[in-house]
């Protein structure tokens, strides 16, 4: 097995043979997922903490489904109602979880790096659920799941990432994983959403539509993170949605086979046309989802795997 | 007191731009010159370095306020330890120091306790709010040695430039620190290909020249003797060299941390790099390092910021600013002569001399009749940091662990040693 990770922190860290060993076990998921009874008992016996300090119900609840169906204990804490609010610090949050013998800790949070602190801290793995603008290391798994599924490879495509990407940390774990399995990336955003320095990322930067899906083919909007900006990024939705938004129109400009992605949740009307984001033939957005369940319960269960043989060889709770 | 001599010594002298093995004799606080005394206790330098002790513009001892992060007297032994003789105060502590009163308690507070030379600098303005200006004539009657805001820039160019003309009319020195306040604000790090893929938000290196723009066209327009904290990057070094063609009283320092580490150094976050202005490019590191060398930047200082380890122990965005330099400037100075960037005259004329001609000292000269401040150096004894020894209450040091080479053998003030023990790092 080649996946020597102790914490899913990010993809920058991880060989394109630790990549494919999670989706190879993803895909297996994918099958048990689909059947009657869907209990594995991979983490049986394991606590898995699901700790967001942001809001999140879509990838809080792909978390919690994915621990339940191996066999975790799973609690979730909501940390924005906690005491976090009376002014204990993270590091002091971590030590007190730490305390109750977490075995997985699932972490959101709003600042980038925060789960890498958080991680120098504590015995167990712990996977990162989004950290500010840095990482989403299970979103990009579960992308490239999609991708491969769908186009029968995960190298060598055309993939064109769009909208948002100053702000996202999707884009950021995509470029990183896809970049890494040698596929051609280009980033489409209006200059405003376009982080400087995008251009020596080993990615090509395009300023319209037209130009970054060129025969792409895999089209991956992202959301705009209204959340996160403190200013005006763009003038107005509609112009937004008329210069980068995904439509019929643009979208032909891709390969006539192009799959269209959307991490969600979606601004419909703002990045991505209804009519496109419902397109079983062209939209797998609904995949995306699923695929999400399955490729985390494949990184738990190998993260579980290298924190039990640790705990063997060392003789002590790591 | 006998006098002292140092024999055998390599005299590093920033003024004459010398280093060569010779003679030095001290008396009654002063340098006497070359020749022997009668009755001097004689020091063997061994041919080790003798130069003149650092003098370190911009430090922050946080007193009143913050005593638990430095004290007075942990500061001047921390500086003792690192071959600083004279420490230039900060006056963004708690409250900050904006009236004769809070100076006096300073001055009270660093005469008792910390055994070398503290002059205070001195609020610009009321609270350092840029809004209203502080009494800067009561404030230099009562010693303060400069105005600024420190990284609170004035971001009101009316009251920037009445600031300038009124301390230009008493020949008050104003430290600027030229960044656009508004384009840097929330930002922890320098813009580009590092901090993008980090996540961390960012400010174009851009903002440091805009504010010096600002700055030197205010003292275009007011007139004033005008002091650039920091200067870290190409295009500001541009700027700076046109202002100073075109005449203007204008200097500008760099800290060590800027000419030694960038932006690459905080890796995975690691808070201890964070300062301001935030590490650079190396191309911007190497363009500070040539500036110092060719004179065009004055100064070099530590611009030490002493933090505890609850303000650094959080995440990156979150994590408070500054690192200490005050016992690392020497032996972080001494990686720029190791690696053939600037003889040691040259490193002291930014070190010493400089910044005591700027501020109006006699110190930072080896010639006679000068304060006989000076520090004893091994320039290439190595060490492992360890920033549990330092002398300082905070630990907040970049250096931690890193191997360094450079090691301050004696300092003294006013012809008297400075007793630091136990001694750091040895």
């Amino acid at each position: 097995m080649s996946f020597r990770a102790r914490h899913l922190l990010g993809i920058e860290h991880l060989a394109p043979a630790e990549i494919t060993t999670v989706l190879d076990l993803a895909d297996s998921y994918v099958e048990l997922n689909r059947r009657d009874v869907k209990h594995d008992t991979a983490l049986t016996g394991l606590t898995q903490i699901n700790m967001f300090f942001e809001n999140s119900t879509r990838t809080q609840a792909s978390f919690e489904l994915a621990g339940l169906r191996l066999g975790a204990d799973v609690m979730n804490m909501n940390m924005q109602a906690s005491s976090v609010k009376k002014g204990e610090t993270l590091v002091d949050t971590a030590l007190t979880l730490n305390a109750m013998h977490p075995d997985l800790l699932v972490v959101r949070h709003p600042n980038s790096g925060a789960v890498n602190l958080l991680a120098q801290k504590v015995n167990c793995a712990v996977l990162n659920a989004g950290d500010g603008r840095h990482e989403h290391p299970t979103q990009a798994l579960l992308d490239a799941l999609t991708i491969r599924r769908a186009k029968g490879r995960l190298h060598r495509l055309v993939i064109a990432i769009c909208g948002d990407i100053a702000h996202s940390r999707v884009a950021r774990s995509n470029i990183h994983l896809l970049g890494k399995m040698e596929n051609r990336i280009r980033l489409v955003a209006p200059p405003t959403l376009m982080p400087s320095g995008a251009a020596e990322w080993g990615v090509e930067v395009c300023a319209t539509m037209e130009e970054g899906l060129k025969d792409a083919d895999v089209v991956m909007m992202l959301r705009l993170q209204k959340e996160r900006m403190d200013g005006g990024f763009i003038p107005s939705e509609r112009e937004y949605y008329h210069r980068f938004g995904l439509d019929a129109k643009k979208l032909s400009h891709a390969k006539p086979d192009a799959i269209v992605m959307h991490p969600g949740p979606m601004n419909r009307g703002v990045e991505i046309d209804s009519t496109i984001a419902d397109d079983i033939n062209r939209s797998v957005i609904q995949e995306q989802v699923e695929m999400g369940v399955a490729v985390r319960m494949a990184a738990m269960n190998l993260l579980a795997r290298n924190l039990r043989a640790a705990r063997e060889e060392t003789g002590v709770m790591v | 007191m006998t006098p002292t001599i140092f024999t055998n010594a390599r005299l590093i002298d920033p003024e004459k731009g010398t280093d060569t093995i010779g003679t030095l004799a001290i008396k009654d606080g002063l340098i006497a010159g070359p020749q022997g005394l009668d009755g001097a206790t004689q020091i063997d330098c061994d041919g080790k370095c003798l130069a003149p002790g650092i003098v370190d513009i911009g430090v922050k001892v946080s007193e009143p306020g913050e005593r638990h992060k430095e004290s007075f007297r942990t500061a001047g032994l921390a500086a003792a330890a690192g071959g600083v003789t004279t420490i230039v105060t900060r006056p963004d502590t708690l409250p900050a120091i904006d009236t004769p009163e809070v100076l006096e308690f300073v001055r009270r507070r660093a005469n008792e306790a910390a055994p070398v030379n503290v002059l205070p600098m001195a609020a610009l303005t009321r609270s350092r709010d840029g809004r209203e200006m502080a009494e800067i004539g009561f404030l230099l009657d009562a010693g303060a040695v400069a105005f600024t805001d420190c990284d609170r820039v004035i971001e009101n160019p009316k009251v920037f430039s009445r600031c300038m003309s009124y301390a230009a009319s008493l020949g008050a020195l104003v430290v600027g620190h030229p960044q656009d306040p508004t384009l840097s604000a929330g930002a922890a790090a320098t813009s580009g290909k590092f901090a993008a893929l980090r996540g961390i938000p960012s400010v174009s290196p851009l903002a440091e020249r805009m504010g010096l723009d600002r700055d030197i066209s205010i003292v275009e327009m007011a007139g004033g003797r005008y002091h650039a904290d920091q200067v870290t990057t190409i295009r500001a070094i541009t700027r700076l060299r046109r202002a100073k063609e075109a005449g203007h009283d204008v200097t500008a320092g760099v800290s060590i941390h800027h000419l030694t580490l960038n932006e690459l150094d905080v890796g995975d976050y690691r808070t201890f790099f964070k300062v301001k202005p935030p590490l650079r490019s190396e191309d911007d590191r190497v363009a500070s390092v040539n500036a110092v060398a060719s004179g065009l930047i004055d100064v070099i200082s530590s611009m030490h910021t002493p933090q505890d380890e609850e303000s650094k122990r959080l995440p990156f965005e979150e994590a408070a600013s500054g690192a200490i330099g005050l016992e690392t400037l020497l032996p972080a100075s001494m990686r720029l002569y190791h690696a053939r960037q600037m003889d040691l005259p040259t490193l002291w004329r930014a070190l010493s001399l400089n910044p005591a001609k700027r501020f109006g000292l006699t110190s930072g000269r080896l010639t006679a009749g000068a304060p006989a401040d000076l520090v004893l150096f091994d320039p290439d004894a190595p060490f492992v940091m360890d920033r549990f020894k330092l002398q300082s209450k905070s630990k907040n040091t970049p250096f931690d662990e890193a191997r360094m080479e450079g090691r301050v053998l004696g300092t003294w003030v006013a012809s008297h040693r400075i007793d630091v023990s136990p001694s750091p790092n040895s």
